[in-house]
């Protein structure tokens, strides 16, 4: 078979199916049982390690400080 | 280890000589003494700090958070933001009044060659060096660690910077592939791409290096910029020198093959330079001004793997029309409609996230430029999707609505959110309680937006009457009108157009004023209000 026919059939079929399987399967990924704490723990992220790298510049304690644990938007909605 | 950079060096200055005498056009002479120049002030350098004693440092390797090559970006970043923006309302004035192309300064700054300077000053220089300064600031603070690599990441900023200028003057002295956002000549794609590489290694080592288990992602939507950046790069730059002493190249790809591969190229050097990796500069900056975690996180994980799922298609709805088979437009325009809903979803996650703090728009300049910054995103990947339509391609295209819907997006979304990261990141990187003046910013935020406006209502007015001027036939089914009634109606438009580049480059000049002045380590006025409010 001639280079492209070929490369446009492996395209069309099975990469398209490949391709579509590893899309959805973020959504699986993103919504599976348990990633909740995940999502939340990853979201805090940006508020750690502000000034230095060993600085845990937060303990989620105090009232005033920005990074406190934060209610899920998603689940009171 | 220095001896090899001496010899290095040593050698590229003799031969960077022989080239630019040998040289036979003015651009590759011109960029061969630079580069000579450089590697012998380079040669210099490292010689005076050879064989010397070693300075012990008690407290071992440095252990900080490196911020100094950050620093050196942000100050970039604000500089090439000047010039470039400089640079198009010079263009948008020439063609207003075209007597603007002075006669002494031919060829060298006619609308020509000034054109993709200022295109490539604005995307490249000042949204290259923001996306540069930004990852190595959000990925260092994201990962916990310092950045890997050493003065690798100082390589990467000075090598970066002569990239711009070997660029810009290239446009200037005439040399150009005439590939739009892709015209420097070969030496300097291979440059480009050896320090793209290095990026790529800077970012990726620090991420293999990293304290925090999850990748957050800011760092996703910066990594898949990298990588896709350097791909674009070197498949549409895949061209043979007619000489080695010449900056002339040819391209490998001839026709609509050529075409497709330039706005494959095209497009996803908006969709993965200016959108995905200023997503990642929201990600990171929007979160912090606001003091809240990103509004979803599932959604920003969906969003990250659907945009880059769709973008890469989208570059044939620049060729609707053309020689390219009718399959590819439409699927080009398909995709460019379903990116619709990402984008959107996008600008959601970014906007919801000043949930239960909007408050802050009253009072924080900062937040409000990230916030119109988002609008402008909304916008214009709104805009984007309906003029990729067919029907409205044929009226939209080749006319001014193409250029205002392009500086929508990147004075609202990539202007605004980097002004929005400059301000966040400059007190922070100098040590600074906040910017020197808080009104400044307001001045800017405003000058900025009404300039916008301006551009984009006078771009919309213009593109729309020439579209509907070129189609307009008579009875016999004449062309009605010439191409030089169309340039005289634009008329008003296009000066409306510059004075709108007039405020929002006079905005830029205020930020270069007040960072300057924070840098200085001048006090804010005592009555100042202060960034962040007390919660």
């Amino acid at each position: 078979m001639e280079k492209y026919s070929l490369l446009r059939e492996i395209a069309d079929s099975w990469m398209l199916l490949a391709m579509l399987i590893f899309f959805l399967g973020t959504w699986v990924w993103a919504f599976r049982p348990g990633s909740r704490d995940t999502h939340r723990d990853a979201s805090q992220i940006p508020f750690r390690h502000e000034t230095a790298p060993d600085a845990d510049d937060c303990d989620k304690q105090c009232d005033t400080c920005n990074c406190r644990a934060v209610p899920d938007f998603l689940k009171e909605a | 280890m220095n001896y090899v950079k001496l010899i290095a060096l040593a050698a590229v200055a003799l031969l960077a000589a022989i080239a630019a005498n040998y040289g036979r056009d003015l651009a590759y002479t011109v960029h061969m003494i630079l580069i000579m120049v450089i590697a012998a002030i380079a040669f210099v350098y490292v010689l005076r700090s050879t064989d010397e004693p070693k300075t012990v440092d008690a407290a071992g390797p440095p252990t900080g958070y490196m911020d100094d090559v950050i620093r050196y970006g942000a100050i970039a970043t604000a500089f090439w933001g000047v010039i470039g923006f400089l640079a198009g309302t010079f263009i948008a004035f020439q063609l207003a009044f075209p007597a603007l192309n002075f006669d002494w300064g031919q060829p060298f700054t006619n609308f020509g060659r000034l054109r993709p300077l200022h295109t490539s000053a604005v995307i490249f220089a000042f949204g290259g060096n923001a996306l540069i300064m930004s990852s190595f600031y959000i990925v260092q603070r994201t990962c916990g660690t310092r950045l890997w690599g050493g003065n690798l990441a100082w390589f990467v900023f000075w090598g970066y910077n002569l990239f711009i200028v070997l660029a810009a003057t290239g446009y200037l002295l005439g040399a150009t592939q005439s590939k739009e956002y892709a015209e420097p000549e070969w030496y300097v794609d291979l440059w480009l791409t050896i320090v793209w590489v290095a990026f790529l290694a800077v970012f990726m080592g620090t991420l293999f290096t990293r304290k925090e288990k999850h990748i957050y992602v800011a760092n996703w939507f910066l990594l898949s910029f990298i990588v896709t950046v350097a791909m674009l790069h070197v498949v549409n730059n895949l061209t043979i020198p007619v000489s080695i002493f010449g900056s002339k190249s040819v391209i490998l790809f001839s026709g609509v093959q050529d075409a497709m591969v330039q706005w494959w190229y095209g497009h996803n050097a908006v969709g993965f330079f200016l959108t995905a990796g200023f997503l990642g500069m929201m990600y990171y900056f929007v979160p912090k001004q606001a003091g809240r975690p990103v509004y979803s996180y599932k959604l920003s994980i969906i969003h990250f793997w659907a945009l880059i799922f769709l973008y890469i298609w989208a570059g044939p709805h620049h060729l609707h029309y053309t020689a390219l088979p009718d399959w590819a437009s439409t699927l080009g325009m398909v995709f460019s409609v379903i990116l619709w809903m990402p984008s959107w979803g996008g600008m959601i996650n970014g906007l919801m996230t000043l949930q239960g703090a909007w408050d802050k728009l009253r009072t924080d300049p900062i937040i409000r430029m990230m916030v119109i910054s988002l609008a402008f995103y909304g916008m214009s990947t709104f805009e984007g999707p309906m003029m990729s339509i067919r029907a409205v391609n044929s009226l939209s295209h080749y006319t001014d609505w193409t250029i205002g819907h392009v500086h929508s997006g990147a004075l609202g979304w990539n202007g605004m959110i980097t002004f929005g990261a400059l301000y966040f990141l400059v007190p922070r990187l100098w040590g600074r309680q906040a910017m020197y003046s808080v009104p400044a910013i307001n001045w800017h935020f405003w000058l900025a937006t009404i300039g916008i406006v301006l551009y984009a209502a006078a771009m919309w007015v213009t593109g729309i009457m020439e579209g509907l001027m070129w189609r307009e036939v008579d009875a016999q089914g004449f062309l009605v009108n010439s191409f030089a009634d169309t340039v005289e109606a634009k008329f008003p438009m296009y000066v409306v157009r510059a004075l709108g580049g007039v405020l929002y480059l006079a905005g830029a000049l205020i930020m270069a004023w007040n960072i300057w002045m924070t840098i200085r380590g001048r006090q804010p006025a005592a009555d100042a209000p202060t960034v962040q409010p007390a919660e």
